[in-house]
């Protein structure tokens, strides 16, 4: 097992790097003025920076809010009995909401699932496997759609939630087959 | 999503009141507001670092080599889009850099993206059915290695961390090629994006 650490440590170190040296160097044998270039992108990196704001603020105090009315919370009482027939811990459910909406409240939710059943525990690996298959959907949208000014979503949104819902329901299914 | 910004907002107010929970519900437009200006300062720089060095890429050729080389699968899953598009390439080497969870750098590289593919769009306010796709699959967040979940479990103590790496990858491919098919699927059923000028003449 300390193989496999190894390697992803090697791999995660050297990525970026790679990524770069490829890019600026087909670069330079390509004769383009890598500087003068990098300026030019950059510049627009500003611009898309300021314009995802107002889509940002839009979603993340919604999403705030929603948090803090204890709708999250009030939710998962009510299916925890559904939860216990079908086997799945009812410490899982605020993860399988939150992840949606909120990368670092996910991290949260996620660290205090480690805390309350201890790291080895069920519900301790499934909501790793639940954190490590998904994406913060809200915010991908927002700024993907920010940036370029998209303000009818059309079915992203509903996309994007179904898959989410797909990677639940797998994750379930995958843990309960690795660790149960 | 209007209905989906004035559900949450709605559900949130009223079941702040029921809960008692309303002082949290008003405190918490503050500080999301707060929140967002935060996550923009935070991505501020990689963004303007990343579409510095994607610049770099596009001048120098790279992304329509890596365009051509995955142009079979681009066709399939884009096929309104013209094969010569940029986008393609850029679509790749966000899938890349989502899949090697290069978060920091994908984000950027993805809207880059998105920028060509709204030069194809027919309709600059409305997402068309490429940019749908290309969210649907970043949505389901395919990653090769969850290094970060790794870290934190790692911290936590754990054995063995590394054993979610397998169950994650199964999870994660699934999700990603779900994510596709759910938008190729909802692509059929929703109505057809309008042409701007049309928009104009129904109005």
């Amino acid at each position: 097992m300390h193989n496999i650490k190894a390697i992803i440590d090697i791999i995660s170190l050297w990525t970026l790097p790679a990524i770069l040296l490829l890019i600026l160097g087909w670069a330079v044998i390509k004769k383009v003025p890598i500087y003068e270039a990098f300026i030019e992108g950059a510049k627009d990196g500003v611009k898309v920076s300021v314009n995802i704001i107002p889509y940002l603020v839009a979603i993340i105090v919604a999403i705030s809010m929603f948090r803090a009315s204890g709708a999250i919370e009030l939710l998962t009482s009510h299916l925890k009995t559904i939860l216990n027939v079908l086997k799945i811990p009812a410490d899982i459910l605020p993860l399988t909401i939150v992840r949606s909406l909120s990368g670092s409240a996910a991290l949260g939710v996620f660290s205090d699932i480690v805390k309350a059943n201890g790291v080895e525990s069920y519900p301790a690996k499934l909501g790793a496997i639940m954190l490590g298959s998904s994406e913060t959907t809200f915010y991908v949208l927002a700024v993907y759609f920010g940036a370029v000014g998209i303000k009818k979503y059309r079915y992203a949104l509903l996309a994007g939630l179904m898959a989410d819902f797909v990677g639940i329901v797998g994750a379930i299914i995958v843990a309960r087959w690795f660790f149960l | 999503m209007n209905f989906i910004w004035f559900l949450l907002i709605f559900i949130s107010i009223i079941i702040g009141a029921i809960t008692g929970k309303l002082p949290d519900v008003v405190n918490a437009i503050l500080e999301g507001a707060k929140t967002s200006i935060d996550v923009v300062l935070a991505i501020m720089g990689v963004m303007v670092f990343w579409l510095g060095i994607m610049k770099i890429a596009e001048k120098s050729g790279i992304i329509k080599v890596i365009s051509k080389i995955i142009q079979p699968v681009a066709k399939w899953l884009f096929p309104e889009i013209n094969s010569e598009s940029k986008a393609i390439g850029d679509v790749a080497l966000n899938f890349s850099a989502n899949a090697l969870g290069l978060a920091n750098a994908a984000t950027p590289i993805g809207i880059k993206a998105m920028e060509e593919f709204q030069k194809e769009n027919i309709n600059k306010s409305s997402a068309s059915d490429a940019m749908c796709t290309f969210l649907a699959m970043n949505t389901a967040g395919f990653q090769l290695i969850p290094a970060t979940v790794i870290a934190i479990l790692a911290g936590f103590g754990a054995k063995n961390p590394t054993e979610i790496i397998v169950p994650t990858l199964i999870v994660t491919t699934f999700a990603f090629c779900s994510a596709i098919f759910i938008a190729k699927i909802l692509k059929k059923i929703f109505p057809p994006q309008i042409k701007e000028n049309e928009v104009e003449e129904n109005a």
